[in-house]
């Protein structure tokens, strides 16, 4: 049998997602004997690979170079799991959406502006920064996601009941306390 | 006096005359999710997550206000109860800004914990994300609008625990909100004793104490069913 | 005060009549388009003529022929009955002039047009006739005669054994019997009980209850006092929405009248019956037309409903049996008494007796305010009195109940209009909107209006209703945007399903009513709507 295609993306979040992920530990062994490692931050690898079996995603959708990233991944992805709260409810990159639905340029302002300390201007330089969308989005709303892994982060035994089912082709189905949002 | 005996998910059950379902279920062991109800506060019917099937009507009841009567056969897991109290939690994560990685209510929250019992992994409803603000302006406590699911339990522990009558609601619809007196800041409120009984009735982590962390948030919700036993039962014994 | 009392009164009337009538509406309609400087012009050019002696000019309530007003009607005139349509302060003089002969080019009304022939009104019968501001034109027209019987003739045991024989069902929208709601609430143990009447009319397009309040405010505080007498009850309440503020003041005139004439207040009649009305003026809130959001806002709290039972009838107002009647419902009860229960019990249908009252509106040649016998087919109502549509277009659908009915299509016309048909059909006979649509209508976007007032109009007391509405009214908005898939139509239609199941009062379980209906009715219109969602996956699936 081949080897399961597995990729890992960063999104608009904290990347404490993946740290969570890092603390699987030796279970790490496990895994990696089943799965190629195909795209992650921790790979090294420009473009999202086609025939991908399963991608983990992290964080919200909050650029255009998320929304982007996010149908190619739909497009070559066979099973997507929103993993962390940011990528199934938009967490705390949402917060940014209660200044406003289409103003950007306000979410800019309040970062680099009113709440910096020194250098308070708003990045212009072309290509530098992604335009922003005019909401953060959950990655549901976006596209279809098979499984959800909530958390902020998911703990590492979460995400192992979550890994478990999944290498074994089993649909994993979250319960109790490993529902826990936060 | 007397006692009814009726059937709670097929479970016989004995109950005193003129107690709700959620009272004959919970003395015996029975689990019904609820919201605004709290042990102490009168009962108002307004989350509708402990509405039960009861045989011989298609109408769904509120177990909180609903009284036994003999013979009454009541069913309060059913998959349709199951399905529309889970679409329930996700349209209140969706109406407000709620998000428990940041909220002082993390671990003991019970719209969380609700969500987390009733299977919710995600919300299907599109976030409102609407702007609300906080009223910081009392000493002490502090009132996170973002983060209030409109239970009320804090104004009726206030009008009918406290007295003072100072949390009231505001506006309509999706728009209604908690205030302090007619709309002042509450930390100009003439009529507030600072008894912080709302915070002990807030479910969620809309009314805080200023500066307590995560951990120190945890509060006791019981002691207002303590305080209202205790004056009207004369009861002071748990 | 007795009978002779009345009758004298009703005689000193009539010997103060004169041979031509000029009866100018002076309702809401027509006062906005200025019926008050009309009727002033006509009186000043009845003296400018020289015909005092034989022409007076009269205030008087709903013609109901709104779409054609301000409307003036002459009686005594060759052609009695006559009716001016259209009319402009400055054509005073000519209509004068018509009532000796001279030329008048305005509109006439065909006082024999299916609109007014088809009409069976009883509610409605002083409507257009009496001055609303003058008790003695309501006695003149057999008023408080029925409220005499009542308490001089009839113990209440068989006032409500009259009115439950006639067969009234509540007009305010859900029909309930009139007779055993009385005698629930007669029965209910406790001294002081009291009557309710809900003039918070609030549906988009409805003006039912504001006429009757405007036209003939006596019918109704009659009604209210009969059922007093039947119920056991010495305080009245009449809540009217501050959006009224004509019915208002004529129902605080009327007040101070029958007060003075001693028909209400202490001993009316002679009698020791004790009944006070007084008035309750609404905020603005859709909601308290709903009845247990009513009696809080009654009792000056906040109006938001609460869960039933326990039912008014047991304890409504402060805890005490609480008789809550629609306008229209008291305004029927009167007649009932005068003309005999079995009589009532002979028009209407099987189950629907009497007569409703609509406002005929939307896309229809003649607007305005109809009465009709129960079981009249719609047919008859939006095609020959109301006459179609307009421009030549068609008539697609029918809506009745407001934001809690639903959309009659244009292949059901030929139902009979009464409580159990109209249910049959996905919508209710409500308090009487009827607003019609045409083939250019697009019902996603009627259904998406009638959910955004719902939306507006929830109180906020509970979940589903106040964050269901607006989840419903988004992937509506998202319907008609032409971003929304089969999924989101499914969403709506689970939403639907669970906000009626779930909602604490009224406003809520009837909100998804009108998509329920349009999708029942008219699914292609949004399955035209919808994308094909380019990013939908196999199903759910698990790695190989």
């Amino acid at each position: 049998m081949d080897r399961l295609k597995v990729a890992t993306v960063w999104l608009g979040g904290c990347a404490g997602c993946h740290m969570s992920f890092l603390d699987l530990d030796e279970f790490l062994f496990d895994v990696a004997a089943q799965i190629d490692l195909v795209y992650s931050p921790i790979v090294d690898c420009k473009e999202y690979p086609e025939h991908v079996d399963l991608c983990l995603i992290e964080g919200a959708v909050c650029n255009e170079d998320n929304l982007e990233l996010l149908h190619k991944i739909r497009a070559r992805t066979k099973t997507i799991v929103s993993f962390g709260d940011c990528a199934v409810t938009g967490n705390v990159p949402a917060i940014r959406n209660q200044l406003g639905r289409d103003n950007t340029t306000n979410v800019l302002q309040c970062a680099y502006v009113e709440n910096a300390q020194e250098n308070r201007r708003v990045p212009d330089a072309t290509g530098i920064v992604p335009t922003l969308l005019p909401l953060v989005r959950p990655v549901h709303e976006l596209v279809r996601v098979e499984y959800f892994l909530p958390g902020c982060p998911p703990p590492a035994d979460r995400i192992k009941a979550v890994l478990v089912e999944l290498l074994a082709g089993r649909a994993p189905a979250l319960t109790g306390a490993n529902l826990k949002f936060g | 006096m007397g006692a009814k005996t009726l059937i709670i998910d097929g479970q016989t059950v004995s109950a005193e005359n003129h107690v709700t379902i959620l009272q004959a279920a919970t003395d015996n062991g029975i689990t019904i999710p609820t919201l605004c109800h709290l042990d102490g506060v009168y009962d108002v019917g307004a989350c509708r997550l402990c509405l039960v099937e009861v045989k011989g009507s298609t109408k769904l009841f509120s177990a909180c206000t609903t009284r036994v009567y003999e013979g009454m056969e009541v069913t309060t897991q059913s998959e349709r109860l199951k399905k529309y109290r889970r679409m329930t939690i996700e349209l209140l994560f969706a109406e407000r800004n709620h998000v428990c990685a940041v909220c002082v209510a993390n671990g003991h929250c019970e719209l969380q914990a609700l969500a987390t019992s009733l299977g919710m992994d995600h919300v299907r409803y599109d976030y409102c994300f609407p702007k609300w603000g906080m009223d910081l302006t009392h000493p002490f406590l502090g009132m996170d609008d973002n983060r209030c699911i409109l239970c009320t339990r804090c104004v009726r522990a206030c009008w009918h625990i406290e007295g003072a009558g100072t949390k009231n609601v505001a506006g309509r619809g999706s728009k209604s909100h908690i205030i302090s007196d007619l709309n002042e800041p509450w930390g100009d409120s003439e009529t507030c004793t600072s008894c912080a009984k709302c915070l002990l009735s807030c479910p969620t982590g809309a009314l805080f104490h200023k500066g307590d962390t995560v951990g120190e948030s945890e509060r006791d919700r019981s002691k207002l069913g303590y305080i209202v036993n205790a004056r009207e039962k004369q009861q002071w014994i748990v | 005060m007795q009978l002779d009392d009345l009758q004298t009164i009703a005689e000193k009337h009539q010997a103060s009549r004169k041979k031509f009538c000029l009866r100018t509406c002076m309702s809401a309609g027509c006062m906005s388009s200025q019926a008050d400087v009309i009727k002033k012009n006509l009186e000043s050019e009845v003296k400018t003529q020289g015909l005092e002696a034989d022409v007076e000019v009269r205030r008087v309530g709903c013609m109901g022929f709104c779409g054609q007003g301000p409307l003036v009607g002459v009686d005594g005139h060759a052609q009695d009955g006559e009716l001016f349509e259209h009319v402009k302060p400055e054509d005073a003089p000519a209509v004068v002039r018509s009532l000796t002969g001279g030329e008048c080019a305005l509109e006439r009304g065909d006082p024999h047009h299916p609109f007014f022939a088809k009409q069976l009104r009883i509610v409605r019968a002083n409507g257009g006739i009496i001055d609303p501001e003058r008790i003695e034109d309501y006695i003149a027209a057999g008023g408080y005669v029925a409220l005499h019987n009542a308490l001089t003739e009839l113990t209440p045991a068989q006032v409500i054994e009259q009115i439950t024989r006639s067969g009234l069902r509540g007009r305010g929208g859900a029909g309930f019997p009139t007779g055993l709601k009385w005698s629930t609430v007669a029965k209910s143990p406790g001294a002081k009980k009291y009557i309710v009447c809900n003039g918070d009319e609030g549906d988009p397009g409805a003006f039912m209850d504001r006429s009757i309040l405007e036209s003939d405010p006596h019918l109704v505080l009659e009604g209210m006092a009969i059922a007093a007498h039947a119920v056991g009850a010495d305080q009245g309440f009449l809540y009217v929405r501050a959006e009224y503020p004509l019915a208002i003041s004529r129902l605080n005139l009327a007040i101070k009248q029958a007060k003075a004439l001693g028909l209400l207040g202490g001993a009316i009649f002679e009698s020791p019956f004790t009944f006070n009305i007084d008035i309750r003026i609404g905020a603005g809130a859709f909601v308290c037309g709903e009845e247990t959001a009513l009696m809080a806002s009654v009792e000056g709290k906040r109006g938001t409903p609460r869960p039933r039972p326990p039912f008014p009838a047991e304890s409504g107002l402060w805890g005490c049996p609480t008789l809550i009647n629609n306008v229209e419902t008291f305004a029927n009860i009167a007649p009932i008494l005068n003309r005999g229960a079995d009589w009532y019990a002979s028009l209407g249908t099987e189950k629907s007796k009497g007569t409703k009252v609509f406002a005929l509106t939307g896309k229809i040649q003649n607007n305005g305010l109809i009465e009709v016998p129960m079981g009249i087919p719609l047919r008859q109502i939006v095609e020959e009195m109301g006459g179609g549509a307009p421009d030549g277009g068609s008539i697609k659908a029918v809506q009745t109940g407001g934001p809690s009915g639903g959309c009659i299509p244009a292949q059901h016309l030929d139902t009979p209009v009464d409580y159990e048909s109209l249910v049959k059909l996905g919508s209710i006979m409500g308090s009487g909107g009827m607003v019609v649509m045409d083939d250019k209508t697009n019902m996603v976007e009627i259904a998406k209006f009638y959910m955004e007032f719902c939306m507006d109009e929830s109180c906020g007391k509970c979940i589903p209703c106040r964050t269901g509405t607006v989840q419903m009214f988004r992937l509506l908005e998202k319907i008609t945007a032409r971003q929304a898939t089969a999924a989101d139509l499914a969403k709506l239609e689970e939403l639907c399903d669970m906000v009626r199941a779930t909602s604490l009062c009224g406003l809520g379980q009837t909100a998804p009513n009108p998509v329920l209906s349009t999708l029942r009715f008219f699914r292609h219109e949004y399955e035209e709507l919808l994308q094909s969602d380019a990013h939908a996956a196999p199903p759910p699936a698990t790695p190989a």
